[in-house]
């Protein structure tokens, strides 16, 4: 998908033409190379809690090059990424901690360069000046996010109590380039992890995953990236986009399933597909989506039923129908669902593709409990801009503004909202469940 | 002799059926049976997989396409090392490879295949006409300048009429179509029960794209996700306003209506051992379990050009120790509505039985509610060489649908072909 305005403004003369003018110039952003290291330079852990030991002892095991104190700017001159331990920050004086380490270290961070604070879930906590001081870091997390430049992003894990070592996987993803688009988020982890990962270059080694929607724009990606990390994919898509989901399949390794997911026994014949042809599911993706824009008053009730249908109705009953064939669903079930930024923010002209999104964050919240009951998680991703055929087609004036309403200033790819839906599916990211990861660049929307 | 082994029919696939000059009027053969395939594959994971052959074929061929089937599966997503060969026998073209790749797998010479069809009457070959051709070799001879001056000054305007491929007898010049109104005629088939026959085929396609029959049996390609001969709202009295156009053009009972129209189109077969089948996890939807072919006398007028089948299937039915009646579905290729109905007319009818097919009883009539039960080639249309494949495919997913049939899921398979060829097989669930 070609964003002109970043090729124009990453061009030597055209970035001095924006620089004038005061317009962003929207950074190359570090993303996922398979068999490169997850970080170009060390991490700096610095703030002081519970959790700073169990962090650099975790990646100093990932093989990272862990620092605890500032090297010598001679020896080290950028950081890859800051790590900052907020977990025993307990009042409101002691939030200086934050401005103490970043005031300094915020000029050290390199390209596309990642800040991680970790603290307690503030809803668990009752006393109320720890309650507050915790509350306190997601507004931090999304001012700094705002400041900083070249790619790089903040995000804030709030850890559980007893859930200390689920942070394995959400560190691991936030640290690398599989998270490029998510920033300013926070990301709870809320159970501890009882899963490793042998080859965590291919996470889903020997998983069979399905994803809706597979022929083409994010889902294509979904299945891709899937495929990438070890999946056997399981490509569903409605009879028509036959013809693209078979390219797709064939690429990627798996078995293609034609199928209206709005069938009455569309997850029968989905469970029936699995379990004959792969014996078992792993990962399901819920990313079927559809748009019918039209203002309340002028949108007539089917194009209500179909977006509310196909986004919210099918996708309910295809997550009852796996949970109820309790025969295919694998040792460590993952559902992952397809929200959106509308569905938080709440579009003009979507009323029914908002409702229907803001529908599915519901549907992962209540839905976490039966599935961490089959040592399960289910998990939502809402997407921000994202380069598809679906923004190719929008009148430039609004594809430009959607771009750059966001703290990366430019649109995220397909595969950086894949990136994060495979991790969200990884076997040991099961600390983190019933939440839904905005993959927006911090977009302005709903935030 | 070893035993023989079971020939599993496990998916098949096909491309959307369009009428000539439509949807898929430039695509070549080569597109459409690539597309035809790796649809197959994607839906059978079979990506990057070798198979032990695939046999296929096209009627209408340019010369380059000598070895179209290989070309495609090179294309497709199997593996480079699959072999494959072409196959060519008018509209019995794929049926011959299915069984081609059946009987491979029966004696044990290969586990699995494809056997499959394609054609073109958009794309169709055009050649140089005989006099234009011969004057062009001669002049690859010719060394000497005044040689080919000789040869120039035999150039005429009417050298470069082409040689377009016509459906027609070689040996009579006469259409398929002209060739069965005689058939027709003799048999004294009625308008009327054409017409029904063609808008009940219509109708049974129709009902079956909607319940999603061919959910798992077709792949769009190039925009079309339906065949687009499929007439869901025709009626009796449309039909019957139609002109004849094949036979008495005044008294005649053929017409557009209740005849197949020239279609493209690309239809494929898997089938394997049981074991193979189970190995990767795919059904056996029915078994291949014998076919006979027969040819007949039509240039002398002894027979009708599409009757060889009425003959192949006394023999079959001796050979397997069956009536005409054990059977559960019938797919009898709908060339024509009256090649349907004339061939059930000759099995019904004693004299005939008896003087040209030797039996001492009538064969007997079907259940017509067995017959064609999805449609077939007069609602889908007739990509000559994809037809066998499509009906294959449609039999033996209708048997693997249901359990309660009164012979145990039996269907009887039979398509007539140009040069009075024909080729009948039984499949078993
Ligand atoms: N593109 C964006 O910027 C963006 C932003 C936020 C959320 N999303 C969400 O991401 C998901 C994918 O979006 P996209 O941009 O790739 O859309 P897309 O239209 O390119 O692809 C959606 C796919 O779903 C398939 N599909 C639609 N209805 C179906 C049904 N009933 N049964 C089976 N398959 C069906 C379509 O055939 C298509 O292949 C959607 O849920 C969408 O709401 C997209």
């Amino acid at each position: 998908m070609s964003d002109l305005y970043s090729r124009v403004v990453n061009h030597e003369y055209g970035r001095k033409v924006a620089d004038l003018l005061g317009l962003p110039t929207p950074a190359e952003l570090r993303r996922h190379v398979p068999g490169e290291p997850p970080l170009t330079g060390p991490v700096l852990v610095g703030g002081d809690g519970d959790l700073s030991t169990p962090v650099v002892e975790l990646l100093r095991t990932a093989g990272l090059d862990v620092h605890t104190e500032p090297a010598d700017p001679e020896h080290t001159a950028r950081y890859a990424a800051l790590v900052f331990d907020a977990t025993g920050m307990r009042d409101s004086t002691s939030l200086g901690g934050l401005h103490e380490f970043f005031h300094t270290m915020i000029r050290r961070l390199g390209g596309s360069g990642r800040i991680v604070v970790l603290g307690r879930a503030p809803e668990a906590i009752d006393d109320p000046a720890a309650h507050a001081a915790q509350r306190s870091l997601e507004g931090f997390v999304r001012a700094i996010g705002k400041e900083l430049r070249a790619g790089g992003t903040a995000n804030l894990v709030t850890v559980a109590p007893g859930a200390d070592d689920g942070i394995a996987a959400p560190l691991r993803f936030l640290l690398s380039g599989r998270s490029a688009y998510v920033s300013g988020q926070r990301l709870p982890v809320v159970t501890s992890s009882t899963t490793t990962v042998a080859d965590l270059d291919r996470p889903h080694a020997g998983r069979v995953a399905v994803v809706t929607g597979a022929a083409r724009g994010i889902g294509e990606s979904i299945a891709r990236t899937l495929a990438r990390d070890g999946a056997t994919i399981v490509g569903v898509d409605l009879p028509s986009s036959g013809d693209a989901l078979a390219g797709v399949v064939n690429d990627v390794g798996g078995t293609a399933l034609q199928l209206d997911i709005t069938a009455d026994d569309a997850g029968e014949r989905l469970v029936d597909h699995v379990r004959t042809r792969h014996g078992h599911l792993d990962v399901l993706v819920n990313n079927a989506g559809i748009t019918r824009d039209k203002t309340i008053a002028g949108m007539d009730r089917r194009q209500w039923d179909m977006v509310l249908g196909v986004n919210l109705t099918a996708m309910e009953s295809l997550d009852r129908a796996v949970l109820d064939a309790d025969d295919v669903l694998g040792d460590t079930p993952r559902i992952v669902c397809l929200s959106s930024m509308n569905g938080i923010a709440g579009a003009r002209g979507q009323t029914n593709y908002a409702t229907s999104k803001a529908g599915v964050i519901g549907h992962v919240a209540a839905m976490a409990d039966p599935l961490a009951d089959r040592d399960g998680t289910i998990n939502a991703v809402a997407p921000g801009f994202i380069e598809t055929d679906m923004t190719e087609a929008m009148p430039m004036a609004s594809r430009e503004l959607g771009r750059r309403l966001n703290s990366l200033s430019q649109g995220g790819l397909p595969v950086d909202v894949a990136e994060a839906i495979s991790f969200l599916a990884w076997p040991d990211a099961d600390g983190v469940n019933g939440t839904t990861l905005r993959v927006c660049g911090q977009n302005l929307l709903g935030a | 002799m070893t035993q023989l082994r079971d020939a599993a029919i496990v998916a098949g696939n096909r491309i959307p059926f369009a009428r000539s000059g439509t949807a898929y009027a430039r695509a070549s053969n080569h597109d459409m049976l690539t597309a035809a395939l790796d649809g197959l594959v994607a839906r059978t994971g079979l990506a990057g997989a070798t198979l032990g052959e695939v046999a296929g074929g096209a009627v209408l061929k340019h010369s380059r396409d000598f070895n179209l089937v290989r070309e495609a599966v090179l294309a497709s997503a199997l593996a480079d090392d699959t072999p494959a060969f072409d196959v060519q026998k008018a509209c019995d073209t794929s049926l011959e490879a299915v069984l081609a790749v059946a009987n491979k797998i029966r004696v044990g010479q290969v586990d699995v295949g494809i056997g499959c069809g394609v054609d073109t009457t958009s794309d169709a070959p055009m050649g140089l006409n005989d006099d234009l051709r011969h004057l062009l070799l001669a002049a690859q001879q010719a060394n000497e300048p005044v040689d080919f001056v000789k040869l120039a000054g035999q150039l005429r305007p009417s050298l470069l009429k082409p040689d377009i491929p016509r459906n027609a007898e070689q040996a009579t010049g006469l259409s398929m179509g002209e060739h069965q109104a005689i058939t027709t005629a003799e048999w004294g088939v009625s308008r009327e029960a054409q017409d029904q026959l063609a808008l009940r085929s219509h109708q049974r396609l129709a009902a079956a794209w909607d319940d999603g029959f061919f959910d798992d049996l077709v792949t769009p390609f190039l925009g079309l996700d339906r065949d687009n001969n499929l007439r869901p709202d025709s009626t009796l009295e449309k039909l019957s306003t139609l002109k004849p156009v094949f036979g008495d053009r005044e008294t005649g009972t053929m017409t557009a209506g209740n005849s197949t129209p020239l279609t493209d189109g690309a239809a494929a077969v898997l089938l394997a051992t049981p074991d193979w089948a189970a190995d990767h996890d795919l059904p056996v939807l029915a078994r291949l379990v014998d076919a006979e072919s027969a040819a007949v006398d039509y240039v002398h007028g002894h027979e009708g050009l599409l009757m060889a089948p009425v003959y192949a299937v006394p023999r079959l039915l001796a050979r397997r120790g069956l009536t005409l009646q054990d059977f559960d579905l019938y797919e009898i290729h709908e060339a024509f509505a009256s090649t349907v109905l004339a061939t059930m007319a000759a099995w019904e009818d004693e004299e005939f039985c008896h003087d040209r097919l030797g039996l001492d009883a009538p064969l007997g009539s079907i259940d017509r509610d067995r017959l064609n039960v999805n449609g077939s080639s007069l609602a889908t249309g007739h990509p000559f060489a994809a037809t066998g494949a499509r009906i294959v495919a449609t039999a033996a997913k209708l048997l693997a649908e249901r359990d309660d049939f009164e012979h145990g899921g039996r269907a009887l398979v039979s398509i007539c072909a140009a040069g009075g060829n024909g080729l009948v097989a039984i499949l078993e669930k």
